[in-house]
């Protein structure tokens, strides 16, 4: 076992624990901020992958702009004073996703990646190959991103607005 | 070099977890960061196969799913504020109207 492998397992074993922590905790804040580290290890493991670009635009992205409209709304609402328990199903829910997660490893484990070598240059996921993917070959699904987050912008702005005259018009 | 399949173990393990908050927890808020762990699993097994296989359509497959992520935790969120202010709750089992 080398050194590669003793820092996956430690960061996987940390991702799993926070993952753990952002379902069980009560607190909102507390998920938020257990959220927050499982989306940093994640960025690690990203750019253990070869994927540094990624993992950047992931802490940028994630762990910076949506982290801090979730910590907002939180604040905004303080859903903790209004916590409920548990859904009564809630074991059931478990048993199922365990069933879910027990269908899935075995499934992964026994997938062979065939003769294909791993085909790792220096320039790999760099921003430079990265960018020439996305405008050559993945340009319209780009643009296509770019209306989406125009659509979205509005609709947020549309949606969170506080109503004047109009009664009900949601 | 740490093999593929730890990988896959890892975000089918995440996913799982996901997928419990979703269905057990009762604020909307941390249903949709569950949402978001999930799709964070997806995004690790892009990753991966991009590594494996050599090509970048992985790579940037995971930064369109974080652009829809975005769009996602933005509409959701107001969607969340909108509703609280009609309704006073953050419970998903009192949004019921549309039920049949």
């Amino acid at each position: 076992m080398n050194a590669a492998t003793v820092i996956f397992f430690i960061l996987a074993s940390l991702l799993v624990i926070s993952s753990l922590m952002v379902v069980f905790l009560r607190r909102v804040v507390h998920c938020a901020i257990a959220l927050v580290t499982a989306l940093l290890l994640m960025a690690i493991l990203f750019v253990s992958l070869q994927a540094p670009m990624v993992g950047v635009l992931q802490v940028m992205v994630y762990a910076g702009a949506i982290m801090v409209l979730f910590l907002f709304v939180i604040m905004f609402l303080n859903p903790s004073a209004l916590e409920q328990p548990s859904a009564a199903w809630w074991g059931l829910a478990v048993v199922l996703s365990a069933l879910l997660g027990a269908c899935l490893v075995p499934l992964f484990s026994h997938y062979e990646p065939g003769d294909n070598p791993v085909t790792s240059t220096e320039l790999f996921g760099s921003p430079e190959v990265l960018a020439k993917s996305l405008f050559g070959e993945f340009v319209l699904p780009f643009e296509i991103a770019s209306v989406l987050l125009l659509v979205a912008i509005v609709g947020a702005v549309v949606l969170a607005k506080r109503e004047h005259a109009s009664d009900g018009a949601a | 070099m740490v093999p593929l399949n730890y990988y896959l173990i890892l975000s089918a393990i995440v996913f799982a977890i996901g997928v419990v908050g979703v269905l057990i927890r009762r604020n909307l808020i941390v249903v949709l960061m569950s949402i978001e762990l999930m799709l964070n699993a997806v995004n690790l097994t892009f990753i991966a196969f991009a590594r494996q296989l050599g090509s970048m359509a992985g790579q940037v497959a995971v930064f369109f799913v974080l652009s829809v992520a975005a769009a996602e935790a933005v509409i959701g969120l107001a969607i969340i504020i909108s509703v609280f202010r009609h309704r006073r709750t953050l419970d998903p089992q009192e949004m019921q109207l549309l039920k049949w």
